[in-house]
């Protein structure tokens, strides 16, 4: 079956797509597989303009899973566009710009900066950022702020997608699905990392310089199957999946739940080739469960 | 000294030995030889297939040699993740990845000055082997555990090598004094080159920069990608940069790194 997948004006030629923030901005994979055979590659998120992040230690290990504080360290949208995105083959695989900024205002200059860029295949809007005191989760946490990004950034996006990452750090996920929709998101990602924390009795000091950080790795796979099942079942704008994927079996799992692509972060860490094997053992998969069809698969779950 | 072939590669490396020195903590690992070449103070990330799910991250570990017969890795079980790995058995496969990092660089006709202390011994194994003049090169080794447990009677035989135990307060103080005579001594001479633990790498960064010496130190920070993608291993510089260890080190000029107690200094609000 052809892997093939659109998601609105976004076609990838596989449901696969690299994590903000796991995938640096694509380059650092170059020797371990051919960018040209992912579904997309989001790059790391980027600001107006360039930011420091926070001190070390900024990671830390935990069960099944990890907690990270990088503070969106990054080199900038200028920058971005100057020196890493003419290397990246962007006409072969779609390059998302994952966005960060304090303000609505600077998301809305971001749109417009990335907007007209033909490299660019489309945005995705970090509402959903734990690690930084300003921005991120303060927009991913209030319906009415989050509208008002979403509503910026779609007026300066040209014809760009804008994808909406959310946030499972909320006590409804639906609400605030339902909100980005009406807004005018084209696509939704979900879930960004789960808040959490990890302490070292012998130092009595937090593992992590900034005492929070967002939880990933497979140790979250279940929350992200649940809320993306749920968002799912509330919107009719396609869903990106992620949180927890190792797998090609993980992959269909969201899928069954009712998302048309996923992305792969923390696995990354486990073998830097990871996105890439994972295509062909999705491809076997399907082959093997005898599924003709996205269309028909996804979001076939019996309940 | 130069090597070519240095492209890195994922590899799924069969483990053909492990041996022990000294006490089960300090291990040999020998695997597979991969096809590229390496510069010395570059390393790999490993993480064992069985491993699956947990612990997530793979371990960074030195290149301490390569021979046409196998890579060698010398760890020294600390956590977890060493002891998962102590106990692997010959035949079972690892998830490698590498050369990592820029590695030393010297000129091999300047005399070296190297500073090791504990499993900073790694790197200058094969260094020193492959040396072209290891009668130019010499060696200054700190360590804590009996000298029985670390490869340092391997070094060739022309380097000029010189061991001291710390088991004792009073040992540090004047391992550091030994330290602080040689680094000026020798500063102005030629290279030094330090790996080890942060706290004598800070000494050593101390009383290189006092001396003006031109000394390289290869820094150890906890790493998750090892290929400059997640920003979690970086070091503070002087210019105010954040950078990735695992990509634009391991080895930074010792005036260029800032370390974390000086880090609040340099940025007294982190930046959030
Ligand atoms: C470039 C590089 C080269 C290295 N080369 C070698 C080598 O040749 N031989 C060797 O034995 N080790 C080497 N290390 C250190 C080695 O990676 C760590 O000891 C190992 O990751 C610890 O894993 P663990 O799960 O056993 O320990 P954990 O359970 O993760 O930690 C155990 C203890 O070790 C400390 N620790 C963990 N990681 C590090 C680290 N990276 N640096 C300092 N302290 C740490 C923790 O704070 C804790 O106190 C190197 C590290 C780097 C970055
Ligand atoms: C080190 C690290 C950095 C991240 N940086 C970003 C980021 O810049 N922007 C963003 O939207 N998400 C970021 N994330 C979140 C991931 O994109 C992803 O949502 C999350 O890790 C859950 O997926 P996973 O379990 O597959 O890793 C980061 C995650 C990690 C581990
Ligand atoms: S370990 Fe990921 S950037 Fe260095």
């Amino acid at each position: 079956m052809d892997l093939g997948v659109t998601l609105g004006a976004l076609r990838l030629k596989n449901p696969i797509m690299t994590a903000s923030g796991t995938f640096g901005y694509g380059l650092e994979f170059t020797s371990y597989g051919r960018l040209e055979e992912l579904g997309a590659i989001v790059v790391k998120g980027l600001s107006l303009q360039p930011r420091k992040g926070n001190p070390m230690p900024r990671i830390a290990e935990t069960p099944c899973g990890m907690l990270n504080a990088i503070g969106l360290q990054n080199i900038g949208v200028e920058k971005f566009l100057q020196e890493k995105l003419p290397r990246l083959p962007w006409k072969e695989t779609p390059v998302v710009v994952n966005l960060y900024a304090q303000k609505a205002e600077e998301f809305a200059d971001l749109a417009a900066v990335l907007g007209s860029e033909p490299g660019v295949g489309a945005l995705e809007v970090n509402i959903s950022c734990p690690n930084v005191r300003q921005g991120g989760l303060q927009f991913g946490q209030n319906p009415d702020a989050a509208v008002r990004v979403v509503e910026m950034v779609k007026k300066n996006a040209g014809q760009k997608p804008v994808i909406v990452k959310l946030s499972p750090n909320v006590a409804d996920i639906k609400v605030i699905a339902g909100a980005v929709e009406s807004a005018g998101a084209d696509i939704i990602s979900l879930i960004n990392t789960i808040g959490g924390m990890a302490v070292d009795i012998r130092t009595r000091k937090p593992c992590l310089a900034n005492a929070f950080g967002g939880l990933s790795g497979p140790a979250i796979k279940p929350v992200a199957l649940k809320m993306v099942y749920e968002v799912c079942s509330t919107v009719k704008i396609p869903v990106i999946g992620l949180g927890g994927i190792t797998s090609a079996r993980d992959i269909l799992e969201f899928i069954l739940v009712g998302a048309s692509a996923v992305q792969i972060g923390t696995a990354t860490f486990t073998r830097p080739d990871k996105v890439f094997t994972l295509v062909n053992e999705l491809r076997e998969l399907v082959t093997q469960l005898e599924i003709e069809d996205w269309a028909r698969f996804r979001g076939s779950l019996e309940t | 000294m130069l090597e070519t072939n240095i492209k890195p590669s994922c590899l799924k490396p069969e483990i053909q030995a492990i041996t022990y020195a000294g006490s089960g903590d300090f291990v040999h690992l020998y695997m597979q030889p991969p096809a590229w070449g390496y510069r010395p103070g570059q390393f790999v990330m490993v993480r064992p297939g069985e491993w699956g799910n947990d612990p997530v991250w793979p371990r960074p570990f030195s290149i301490c040699e390569k021979t046409s017969d196998s890579l060698r890795l010398f760890i020294q079980v600390v956590g977890r993740g060493t002891s998962l790995i102590s106990r692997l058995q010959p035949g079972s496969t690892l998830d490698m990845w590498g050369p990592l990092g820029n590695g030393f660089s010297f000129d091999p006709d300047v005399p070296l000055l190297i500073l090791a202390g504990g499993m900073g011994i790694a790197p200058f194994i094969g260094l020193c082997k492959r040396h072209p003049h290891p009668g130019r090169i010499n060696f200054l080794f700190g360590h804590r555990m009996g000298i029985e447990c670390y490869p340092f009677a391997e070094l060739p035989q022309k380097v000029n090598k010189t061991h001291l135990n710390q088991q004792t307060a009073g040992d540090i103080v004047s391992f550091q004094k030994v330290l602080e005579k040689r680094i000026r001594d020798f500063s102005g001479r030629g290279r030094i080159l330090a790996c080890g633990p942060s706290p004598f790498l800070k000494v050593v960064r101390k009383y290189s920069i006092e001396s003006g010496a031109d000394t390289w130190i290869s820094l150890e920070n906890r790493m998750a990608c090892g290929v400059g993608a997640c920003l979690g291993c970086v070091t503070g510089t002087t210019t105010g940069e954040y950078l990735q260890t695992c990509t634009h080190g391991p080895v930074f000029r010792a005036d260029e790194v800032v370390f974390e107690e000086d880090d609040r200094l340099l940025s007294a609000k982190p930046h959030l």
